[in-house]
């Protein structure tokens, strides 16, 4: 019996499929909070809806599973009633780039102090494998049987136009690193994101043809190039390729602690 | 001493949700409830509260139920088409049981409708808008205090009952401007969300209290519990036993049903020796009240009912007068959305007329005295 | 390479995905008849922990060994 710090043990198997890459993230991100030592009391994991969102069951947290795309609206809630608490947000990449794309610029922008992991699996795989905004060009999906017609999102390029303050991105083939990613954007004041290149064997390997659990985690492992590899790399050679690690540190005033200011501000003038 | 304000509904309802307790308010602007959102950035911050005015409504309404989690007070303001927008968080907040209070201050529809005119057409939506069953408590204010009132009461029976709470305004109430005593308003009592009585080990978050609402601790407080809009059981995750579905579906019905008597509110006028009802609620019961005086001036024995909670309806207040009379005529700014309830309730005994108005003005009593004559020649 | 860590299998928790197994650089894993993993060369082990960090399952654990144990 899994005996882990954070977790509720005895929620565990869990509902996902056999090589579902969930299991990894949360293992990774297990792992993270184990190593930051986090208060269990004083943390909060918000996620919206999908396989991934169901991640907050199994941890011994505050919990809160929200509805479809609205986890940051959700955590925008907590963090800036209660700032003192950790705020973790788990989201998919159907839930946090498409039906919650709007929310997701804006918990940029206003870099709120969230901590944001977006697992993308390339695909919607709890309603059986239709196409995201974050599946590739070409790939196939129940609702791109000829392939994914339109283009996707480079979702770390998106959070960083619009404003998040610490942006990374890792792979669940790369599993410790995942977790020294997820470990460094808790110490960015603001709002971090970390997109983790996930799998769905189901909905989507077996979809495209790439039929065991490990083949898909090597696929997933040569779409990407570390960032600093990518540095004396051709364009033509990164052609295709997402890059991992560390992409963007950028440390600006977090939201909440701007607010207080507010508070003081308004506080005098009610004095005067 | 008094301390007398000419001010809007609006501003009103904002400062009783302040008087209430409430700390925190996220919110999007949309007329014709803007106003309540501007004096809640002003005023919130002064009491160490927080404003933030969202990407979009269904922002808003999450971000209360969020804030509302950490133990705070949440309130938020908009009208028609924000009000469709923020339905689907509603019955989150309804299953999860986080209280809150959602502001309607009703324009014309459907769609865009007349942002700036006021309708009483989002009755049957307030209770029934978002998919699923569940209890509803919506209350409607028809004068600038009762604003301040009930934005209060609102809050009281969220907290009480942990569940969202509809303040259905519309534009008239919204915006008119009216005398309103503070310094007596501020005498409201207010009730505070319940702590849990038992250390963490033994917490059961979805353990219904006595009146078959949970306890649910802030966040942050050492109580570790999960919260979903999945059917969950007493301890907040999800099941599909069709007996504890059962359990959770017909509770979050029941707690609000069982405690009617606690939460149903209604006011008559001149309905002691009344003949006839008439039956009117929010902005157009001040125009109902003005054609029960044009009515008695012309002789006729008529009564003004008016509903104050909607939801759930004051049915055994209404079922008492409607023995007393012979007839009932209801007039409201829609195509007769409460009538309906008004016809069940009465089931047959007595006619049940009415006028319905859905050009986006207010009816005159005139109007409403002449449909009375009409359907009760 | 002596044994600093006992590999525990917990079955109830593993789907038997094979990621262990195909993923092990020495070969330590082989597949039962459900699929899930076998402990067949535990001696070629060089405790890096990529199974254990790769399992979706939280089913394989490193449970240090106290000394003499080995």
């Amino acid at each position: 019996m899994s005996d882990k710090k954070y977790l509720r043990n005895d929620k565990l198997p869990h509902i996902w499929c056999p090589g579902c890459g969930n299991g990894i993230v949360l293992s990774a991100l297990e792992r993270a909070l184990e190593q930051a030592n986090v208060d269990k009391d004083k943390t909060v994991i918000v996620s919206g809806i999908g396989c991934s969102s169901r991640m907050p069951t199994y941890m011994d947290f505050n919990t809160l599973h929200t509805t479809h795309g609205r986890a940051l609206a959700f955590a925008t809630g907590v963090k800036l009633a209660n700032p003192e608490l950790t705020v973790f947000v788990i989201m998919g990449d159907g839930d946090a780039t498409a039906i919650g794309g709007n929310h997701l610029i804006h918990a940029c922008r206003r870099n709120i102090g969230l901590n944001a992991i977006v697992v993308n699996n390339n695909i919607y795989g709890m309603t059986g494998g239709q196409y995201s905004p974050l599946t590739p060009t070409g790939m196939k999906a129940t609702t791109a049987p000829y392939g994914m017609v339109e283009r996707n999102f480079d979702l770390c390029e998106l959070a960083h136009a619009a404003g998040a303050t610490y942006v990374a991105r890792g792979t669940v083939f790369h599993a410790k690193p995942l977790t020294d990613l997820i470990l460094e954007s808790m110490d960015n004041d603001g709002f971090s994101m970390v997109e983790v290149l996930s799998t769905c064997p189901i909905g989507f390997g077996r979809r495209n043809k790439i039929r065991g659990n490990y083949e898909l985690m090597e696929w997933v492992k040569n779409r990407a190039v570390n960032v600093k590899a990518a540095a004396k790399m051709s364009e033509e050679d990164l052609r295709g390729k997402l890059l991992i690690g560390r992409l963007y540190s950028e440390p600006a005033e977090e939201y909440t602690k701007c607010y207080d200011k507010i508070i003081e501000i308004a506080g005098k003038e009610a004095k005067r | 001493m008094s301390d007398i304000r000419l001010m809007q509904g609006n501003e009103a309802c904002a400062l009783g949700a302040i008087h209430a307790g409430v700390r925190f308010y996220a919110g999007y602007p949309i007329t014709p409830s803007t106003e309540i959102a501007e004096i809640m950035a002003e005023e919130l911050p002064k009491y160490g509260g927080k404003f933030i005015q969202m990407e979009d409504e269904i922002a808003g309404m999450a971000a209360i139920i969020g804030a509302s989690l950490t133990g705070k007070k949440t309130l938020t303001a908009t009208s028609g088409p924000g009000f469709s927008l923020k339905q689907e968080n509603i019955g989150y907040a309804a299953m999860a049981e986080v209280p809150c209070v959602v502001v309607n201050v009703q324009r014309g529809g459907p769609s865009t409708g007349l942002p700036t005119s006021p309708a009483q057409s989002e009755i049957m939506q307030s209770k029934y808008g978002s998919h699923g069953d569940r209890g509803a408590i919506v209350l409607t204010p028809s004068t600038v205090p009762e604003c301040f009132r009930l934005a209060v009461r609102s809050v009281n029976l969220a907290e009480k009952y942990m569940t969202p709470v509809i303040l259905l305004m519309d534009e008239i109430v919204g915006h008119m401007r009216e005398a309103i005593d503070l310094e007596e308003e501020r005498k409201a009592e207010v009730y505070d969300r319940k702590k849990p009585d038992c250390g963490p080990e033994d917490y059961v978050a979805y353990a219904p209290d006595e009146n078959g609402a949970p306890v649910l601790a802030p966040f942050g407080a050492g109580y570790r519990y999960h919260v979903t809009g999945l059917t969950h059981d007493e301890t907040g995750f999800s099941t599909m036993v069709p007996e504890k579905v059962e359990r959770v579906n017909r509770r979050l019905v029941d707690k609000i049903e069982n405690n009617k008597e606690d939460i149903v509110m209604w006011e008559e006028t001149c309905t002691d020796d009344a003949e006839s009802v008439i039956v009117a609620y929010g902005g157009a019961a001040r125009a109902a009240r003005e054609a029960v005086e044009l009515l008695r001036a012309e002789g006729k024995k008529v009564g003004l009912f008016r509903p104050i909670s909607v939801w759930p309806f004051p049915d055994k207040a209404l079922t008492a007068l409607a023995a007393k009379v012979r007839s009932v005529f209801v007039t409201e700014m829609n195509d007769g959305q409460l009538a309906g309830e008004v016809k069940k309730v009465i089931g047959g005994k007595v006619p049940v007329d009415g006028l319905f108005v859905m050009d986006g003005e207010i009816m005159t009593p005139q109007e409403i005295a002449d449909g009375w004559k009409g359907a009760n020649q | 390479m002596p044994a600093k860590y006992q590999k525990e299998i917990d079955t109830r928790l593993c789907k038997g995905c094979g990621i262990c197994v195909d993923l092990c650089p020495k070969e330590v894993y082989d597949r039962d008849a459900l699929g899930k993993p076998i402990i067949a060369r535990d001696e070629n082990c060089v405790y890096c922990k990529q199974c254990m960090l790769h399992c979706p399952d939280f089913a394989i654990e490193f449970i240090p060994l106290k000394e003499g144990e080995a």
